[in-house]
């Protein structure tokens, strides 16, 4: 067997966001096991790792984790370029917009609960437009809207308060797995 | 290696010694979940009102008869083929109040509230119908029960 000449070298930052991307894919792939009421209407788990990376690593990581768990997420389930792979992706482009400007929000008042709800909004603003432009162009999907909206208040409270624990863990358990993975590498 | 995951993470946040829930919410947190309960909140009369109705469709034989207005209170009698039907408008609603009908399907309906809901006394040849404001987005074509 020839050895590769391609060599992509990997940094501490790949190992990283792959790790977390890992973990919010697991968590969505979980999530698909769940039966919903309504099509769109789910907890948004993954959610969670992208408001953690975005809180310790800043916006460019946690965009990462956000568009390779879609993209991962949906070849694990069988949904790459399916309507429902480009509704994820709408609101996950959509929630990384939000979350750019809510990180800027004063830190003394809001913490990732605030985010977490912004971005909850996004994501299914985000979808119902989508769909609204390309799968059902008729106004009556707006009519789902507020049933929408009222999972996304209460998944992106659950969710932000979530990670709003996870953020409170003292930072050295955290770092320790991607230390050594740097120590790894 | 170490094999901290994030089974390992959920057990610390699930652990003792950690901070009460609500202290995890700052001042902003709580202000932003009340604004959005309540834009929310709104979301539902403002998005579901469609098929508001504003008026009263008396038919007989499938001629109308009459318009009755919802914003007054008042009853109307129709003679139709067997006797005579009595339909009763209160504001936003109205109702067959009684009929000569042998099965009183019309009656047992109750009170129609939605645009283009419909109670149809068939022994005596009338109908009642709501009708909303405009014709475009009303939510439905026919309303049975």
């Amino acid at each position: 067997m020839t050895r590769s000449t391609i060599e992509l070298p990997v940094t501490a930052d790949d190992y990283r966001i792959a790790r977390y991307a890992a973990a919010a894919i697991a968590l969505s792939v979980a999530e698909a096991a769940l039966p919903t009421p309504l099509p769109g209407i789910k907890p948004g788990l993954a959610n969670i790792i992208v408001l953690v990376v975005l809180a310790r690593y800043g916006w460019r990581d946690a965009a990462w984790v956000s568009l390779l768990r879609v993209v991962a997420g949906s070849l694990v389930i069988g949904q790459f370029l399916a309507p429902g792979f480009f509704l994820a992706l709408s609101g996950a482009v959509c929630s990384l917009a939000v979350l750019a400007l809510a990180q800027h929000l004063p830190p003394r008042f809001f913490g990732p609960v605030s985010a977490s709800v912004l971005a909850a909004f996004a994501h299914i603003g985000g979808q119902i437009l989508l769909a609204r432009v390309w799968l059902v162009p008729h106004d009556g999907v707006f009519y789902l809207l507020p049933l929408f909206a009222t999972a996304a208040l209460a998944f992106g409270a659950i969710n932000g308060l979530v990670a709003a624990r996870l953020l409170a863990i003292p930072v050295s358990i955290a770092e320790a797995a991607p230390a050594a993975m740097k120590g790894a590498a | 290696m170490h094999t901290h995951s994030l089974r390992e993470l959920l057990a610390q946040a699930a652990g003792e010694g950690h901070a009460p829930w609500r202290t995890l919410l700052k001042p902003g947190d709580w202000a932003l979940l009340l604004a959005a309960g309540v834009l929310v909140a709104a979301s539902y009369p403002l998005l579901w009102r469609g098929g508001a109705a504003d008026r009263a469709i008396v038919k007989r034989d499938g001629e109308v008869v009459t318009e009755l207005a919802l914003n007054v209170a008042r009853k109307y009698a129709v003679t139709g083929a067997i006797g005579i039907t009595l339909i009763e408008v209160q504001p936003g609603r109205a109702r067959v109040l009684s009929d000569p009908g042998p099965r009183q399907y019309c009656v047992q309906q109750g009170w129609l509230t939605r645009a283009n809901a419909v109670a149809i006394c068939a022994p005596n040849h009338v109908t009642l119908q709501l009708a909303g404001r405009g014709g475009r987005n009303e939510a439905y074509d026919t309303l049975n029960y």
